[in-house]
């Protein structure tokens, strides 16, 4: 089976929004995105349980993104996609969504995988809009996929508790971080990731023009404050402090 | 303006959160306001939503939309943004509602912001709110183009009953072929007593320093006697002590009830940023320097095994009395 899986880089350690172009400041050290790294690890394992197939990095994101590919081609993908232009950066989810569809139709994999959310907006929207976009079916929160005759099933993790969802392939799947345990990469993974083939792709290599990007930032403003805070030794009485305090506040 | 408001239901009964946006839309004083209900054997459902401000729902009725699956709801919805020439959609965020936005947002090729708290209308123009990176900024957000499409956090807006009624309108549902390919064969729901940890007022939530699964007990009681719901850590859960559906944080639930009672739990970045925006913060813990009491509201430094019962005791004679 062919499997895409859409990664993504994302800044290194504590992140800033540049305040000038109200954008995540992406000029420091980066990383593959952690929730990506259990879609790489499911790729992997549905590689070796069907016993043959490829699997391919599909992703967005500066020129030094191919690093953060790297990471998880020494994990065990074949090779990596990367779409870089500068008329990409700061595409929102209906941009970066008809990009990545683009860069997955070029591919045609028969299984896409998503990781739940990215570390560094939090989104969990792309999956989703790339499925449409590609007009495949489509399950998040993956907790346990399984194939067999041309069919997954999935079991996905709700507010509510889980359900079965049976879908056929080509499908988009988001896995849950709950999936699995990503592997390390071993010393041979990433001496070999090396040369495996990392391509990079530009906007009209796609066949798209400049991206429109259909949100915007208008300001920056610091977290609403929280009033006094108040802490309090156990003396034996902390149950009936704590009840005085919900009962001034009206929680009681 | 005029909005459209998914209304989300499980079982016989519509999501609060989505019952809440609803509330903050009709406050916005929209001239045309509607919700719409997407499933098999809704209608009562979509003649309840009437009491919180939507002067119109939508039933969309079909065998395909029984089950809780995106895909044909974005049918649904892009259809009625069409036709109806809605130029706003909103969203209480869930696992579906994330799925139905995004997959709108493709369709249309409409803006999304998620994960909002708030909005509000300036100068005419409707501003998003929200916290990013961890919640250490308030980004101001808006849309470049009709309709816009915004997810918010659930338990951003109490809903409000005004105690008016909704016309209901049946819609004829033209589905997609892709978006009926995905077939739902078993739901495994955790039926717990007491309101969703999406839904509830207050959440009792217990991490490592309860000692063991079995002192959960103490945190339901509590809950219990509060009215509220169950919250977990990651270090919990990934124990085995306590489900995966009441996990709050990072890669849980981003919750904000009104009262966040935090029995033995650190404090680690991963849990704060999914309850940080709740109203007020009690936490107890034995440590001092853990990192809750730096967001709490109020802290107790001791033991959850000794104050929580004994809270629970005492509100539970409050109640009584």
């Amino acid at each position: 089976m062919k499997i895409a899986v859409c990664v993504k880089q994302i800044p290194e350690g504590s992140r800033r929004i540049d305040p000038e172009s109200k954008r995540l400041d992406r000029s420091g050290e980066g990383a593959l995105n952690p929730f990506d790294a259990h879609a790489v690890e499911e790729a992997l394992r549905l590689k070796d349980a069907g016993g043959e197939g490829e699997i391919v990095l599909v992703s967005m994101g500066p020129a030094k993104a191919q690093d953060a590919l790297r990471k998880a081609l020494a994990m065990g993908a074949d090779r990596a996609v990367l779409v870089s232009d500068d008329g990409a950066a700061g595409a929102d989810l209906v941009a970066t969504s008809s990009v990545l569809a683009k860069a997955l139709e070029r591919e045609s994999a028969e299984l896409v995988l998503f990781g739940q959310q990215a570390g560094d907006s939090d989104g969990a929207v792309l999956p989703a809009a790339v499925a449409d976009r590609l007009r495949l079916p489509v399950v998040s929160q993956a907790a346990e996929v399984t194939q067999a005759d041309g069919k997954l099933t999935v079991k996905r993790q709700t507010e509510f508790g889980y359900d079965v969802i049976e879908a056929p392939l080509p499908a988009v799947i988001a896995v849950s971080d709950a999936i699995n345990e990503p592997r390390y990469p071993s010393l041979k993974g990433i001496m070999g990731a090396k040369s495996k083939p990392q391509e990079t792709l530009s906007l009209a290599d796609l066949g798209l023009d400049a991206l429109e990007s259909r949100t915007e930032v208008y300001a920056l403003n610091d977290p609403p404050a929280r009033g006094d805070s108040r802490k309090i030794d156990d003396d034996g009485n902390a149950a009936q402090a704590i009840v005085d305090f919900l009962a001034e506040k009206r929680l009681v | 303006m005029s909005t459209l408001v998914f209304l989300e239901h499980h079982g016989n009964e519509l999501l609060k959160s989505s019952l809440g946006v609803l509330s903050k839309a009709a406050s916005l004083g929209d001239d045309h306001l509607a919700g719409v209900v997407a499933g098999a054997n809704v209608r009562a459902l979509a003649e309840e939503a009437g009491k919180f401000g939507a002067a119109k729902v939508y039933v969309a009725e079909a065998a395909q939309l029984e089950a809780p699956l995106p895909q044909p709801r974005v049918d649904v919805l892009a259809q009625l943004v069409r036709d109806g020439g809605f130029d706003t959609v909103l969203f209480a965020n869930s696992v579906l509602a994330a799925d139905v936005a995004a997959g709108l947002a493709a369709r249309l090729g409409a803006g999304l912001n998620w994960d909002l708290v708030d909005i509000v209308r300036d100068d005419g123009k409707l501003v998003g709110k929200r916290p990013a990176l961890q919640d250490s900024v308030y980004v101001d957000v808006g849309w470049t183009s009709e309709p816009r499409i915004a997810l918010f956090r659930p338990g951003s807006f109490d809903p409000s009953a005004t105690g008016g009624s909704a016309k209901l309108e049946d819609l004829q549902v033209a589905l997609e072929n892709f978006s009926t390919t995905a077939r739902m064969v078993d739901q495994a729901h955790e039926e717990s007593e007491g309101p969703s940890i999406e839904d509830a007022d207050v959440i009792v939530a217990g991490g490592r320093g309860l000692g063991g699964p079995e002192n959960f007990t103490l945190v339901e009681d509590l809950a219990k006697a509060l009215g509220g719901a169950v919250g977990a850590t990651r270090a919990v859960v990934d124990a085995g002590w306590y489900p995966y559906s009441t996990q709050v944080g990072q890669t849980g639930k981003t919750v904000s009830p009104k009262l966040y009672i935090a029995c033995g739990i650190s404090g680690a970045i991963q849990h704060k940023v999914g309850m940080q925006s709740s109203g007020v913060i009690v936490a107890i813990n034995k440590d001092p320097n853990a990192p809750i009491f730096e967001f709490s509201d109020l802290g107790v430094v001791g033991d959850v095994h000794e104050v929580v019962p004994e809270l629970t005791a005492l509100v539970k004679a409050r109640k009584g009395s």
